[in-house]
């Protein structure tokens, strides 16, 4: 089978590492490390790629030009001039806060959107961790980030991010459970939680968002409401309660926050082409190549729904997950139950 | 036996969505507001005090920084007081033009409240639309006077300078844009789902409760009365043109948010009817150099774009007023405020302070 870029690149790095070290177990521990920093550099750039393009799309949306001025016509270098700029803020820590949790919280807020990166197919083959409960231990691992705004609202002292805190659990958790069931029904069609096995399954038969509309729709929802964008973002609701969770960091610690949230955008994207629209695969151009065209159209989708449309209120939103979706896609995972049936007695 | 407590929410003067610096003391049980209570006088400038120390004439640019968003209205207002005290007679050209400003301010004033309602619920991108629009509005105003927000331009007698006939020109060419952009607003804000959820049966409140409260403006036409000044008072030249007053039926923020929507479209037709019908003549009456109202004292009120504004002026004969009160709508109408956010969540009280659409300058005064 003819390898893509990634892995005829990581054939080369191994080749140059064995040449070098010799060392079956040593070579392998390198490998793993170099994908561990492959994956690490593509969050971080994504991070400041994407810092970027949210402020020219949406710039373009609300008939302005966006950033203009920092290196040149189109202001290209403005992502470096903001990291610099929140590098360089004086720390200031709230009065009366719980000093372990509060620091503790973005940190622990950036290891579960980092470590879902290990599942993900970039290409064929190019998985870090191709593990066979790949897409039930990315769901798990996912949830995690629940805890860490809780922290930061509740250590934060101050009644804003408290109840900016509690908005965002009693959020992340309804959502929670529609986006888990409508993702079943990709893994019922496939047959395996692998993620390499349902991008397979697609290649081979048909992109599941034909298979399965609502269930693409509900994840479409569920993931903008996991990762807390408009019209989701009541916990971040600029015009009620500031910040949210995360009105008292300033600085660096808040630069991980926001990290974090790109991060938690770019993987959202990159489930939802792995899981619908058919991953890396694609007719004439290389898989890579593929895959990321896949990614920032859903890229572009997501920020499309940012600056659109208005937030909805924590009882409204609460509901609508609770009432409307979840039955939604227990109905979706019946039918798609019959399908499987029928069309298995069928043909 | 667990004991749950309210606790006191701070939305401070300094607040990304508080209409200028208006500070709400929010009693809160969990996300339910239990009483609301707003705290003015962080804008408070002294005006009725300053208006004291200077003649009528040197007291009309104070009114401009009441309603800063439309001021227009408030000059008219207010030269209209002292010409009441005064005695002075405005050419018709001059009521005309007049009447074409503060309607063309009070299209201006309401695209804000349309921008900030939707900021305010997070749908930024409608902000800058209708700001986009009112850039034409403010073009406009600086033809004729030079100035895109504290006009000055209603002075005691008429207006300060004619208007040029490429006024004329590039309002009607406004006013051909005003359904396009209106639908527009249509698409992206009222044909949300989102939008007319967060809006529809919030912050009710009933024609008796909200005459009770004494709110006056969109505020009570959309409770159900169709009270409006310039039809009940008939001031001015709005006799002569014709015009419908919207109204809604239940008082909720949705309605509030439509009578205004629709008052654009109705003002669109007063400018209309204006343009057409601008007589010849002389744009500011003759006055004299140092202008002595007679002893007395006179209320004159106005249909600004807020509600009712009215100037209580007490001449003692000299040149300067003995004392005015500004009958300040925004003031009255957050009267109001606390009714409307009982029982609220948070998200909603937002959404009630944008529908009175006060404005803290003229809260303030």
């Amino acid at each position: 089978m003819h390898n893509g870029i990634l892995l005829t690149a990581a054939g080369w790095i191994r080749d140059i590492l064995t040449f070098l070290f010799g060392n079956e177990l040593v070579v392998n521990i390198l490998m793993t490390l170099v994908g561990i920093g492959a994956i690490i550099s593509v969050i971080l750039t994504s991070a400041i790629v994407f810092t970027y393009a949210e402020r020219k799309v949406c710039a373009f949306m609300q008939v302005r030009i966006g950033p203009n001025r920092v290196g040149g016509r189109f202001g290209l270098l403005q992502p470096i001039a903001d990291m610099l700029k929140l590098m360089s803020k004086e720390d200031i820590i709230p009065n009366g806060c719980d000093r372990v949790v509060w620091s503790l919280s973005p940190m622990l807020l950036f290891v579960p959107s980092a470590l879902i990166y290990s599942f993900f197919p970039f290409d064929d083959g190019a998985i870090l961790a191709d593990v066979n409960v790949g897409l039930f231990l990315l769901l798990a691992i996912s949830s995690q980030a629940v805890l860490p705004f809780l922290m930061g609202g509740y250590a934060s002292n101050s009644k804003y991010a408290m109840i900016g805190g509690m908005r965002t659990v009693a959020q992340m958790l309804s959502y929670e459970a529609p986006m888990a069931f409508s993702l079943i029904g990709v893994v019922m069609l496939t047959g395996s939680m692998k993620m390499s096995a349902i991008v397979e399954a697609q290649a081979t038969h048909t992109w599941f968002v034909l298979l399965q509309p609502i269930a693409f729709v509900i994840y479409l929802i569920t993931a903008t409401a996991e990762t807390n964008r408009t019209p989701f973002d009541l916990v971040e609701d600029e015009s009620e309660i500031v910040a949210g969770p995360f009105t008292e960091y300033s600085g660096m610690r808040w630069a991980l926050f926001f990290l974090a949230e790109y991060a938690n955008l770019l993987s959202i994207s990159i489930l939802t082409t792995t899981l619908f629209l058919g991953g890396w695969h694609g007719p004439v151009l290389p898989g890579a190549v593929w895959f990321w065209i896949k990614v920032l159209v859903m890229i572009f989708v997501f920020m499309w729904f940012r600056w659109t449309f208005p937030r909805t209120r924590i009882d409204q939103m609460l509901s609508f997950s609770w009432k409307v979706l979840l039955p939604l896609a227990l109905v979706n995972m019946l039918f798609t139950g019959v399908g499987i049936y029928l069309y298995r007695s069928l043909c | 036996m667990p004991k749950t407590e309210t606790f006191i929410l701070n939305m401070g003067p300094q607040h990304p969505s508080t209409h200028g610096v208006l500070q709400v003391q929010l009693e809160l049980d969990g996300e339910n507001i239990v009483h609301a209570k707003p705290i003015m006088g962080y804008l408070h400038r002294g005006i009725e005090k300053l208006l004291e120390s200077r003649t009528y004439v040197q007291g009309v640019p104070y009114t401009d920084r009441l309603d800063y968003v439309s001021s227009m209205n408030n000059n008219f207002g207010f030269c209209r007081a002292v010409e009441e005290l005064a005695g002075i007679e405005v050419p018709r050209r001059a009521e005309y033009i007049r009447v074409i400003m503060a309607e063309f301010n009070r299209i201006a004033s309401h695209l804000i409240f349309i921008g900030t309602l939707a900021i305010d619920l997070g749908a930024s991108t409608g902000m800058l639309y209708t700001f986009r629009d009112r850039e034409d509005i403010l073009d406009l105003f600086n033809l004729v006077c030079g100035a895109r927000m504290t006009f000055h331009y209603i002075r005691i007698g008429g207006v300060a300078a004619d208007v040029q006939p490429e006024f004329v020109e590039q309002a009607y060419a406004f006013l051909d844009k005003v359904p396009h952009f209106m639908e527009e607003y249509n698409q992206i804000l009222s044909g949300n789902e989102i939008f007319t959820r967060r809006l529809k049966g919030v912050s009710q409140l009933s024609v008796e409760e909200s005459l009770a409260y004494n709110m006056t403006g969109p505020n009570i036409r959309a409770a159900g009365l169709p009270y409006d000044l310039r039809k009940v008072d008939g001031y001015s030249v709005y006799p002569e043109l014709s015009f419908a007053v919207p109204v809604g039926k239940k008082g909720d923020n949705w309605d509030r948010y439509q009578v205004r929507f629709q008052e654009i479209f109705e003002s669109a037709k007063i400018i209309r009817q204006a343009l057409d019908g601008l007589p010849e003549g002389e744009f500011m009456a003759k006055i004299p150099k140092v202008l002595r109202p007679p002893k007395g004292e006179v209320y004159s009120r106005t249909e600004s774009t807020r509600g009712e504004l009215g100037f209580y002026i007490v001449s003692d004969g000299s040149t300067k007023p003995y004392r005015v009160h500004i009958r300040r709508p925004s003031f009255v109408n957050m009267q109001g405020l606390d009714a409307m956010c009982r029982g609220m969540l948070i998200g909603d009280s937002v959404a009630a302070f944008s529908s009175i659409d006060p404005l803290m300058g003229e809260v303030d005064c």
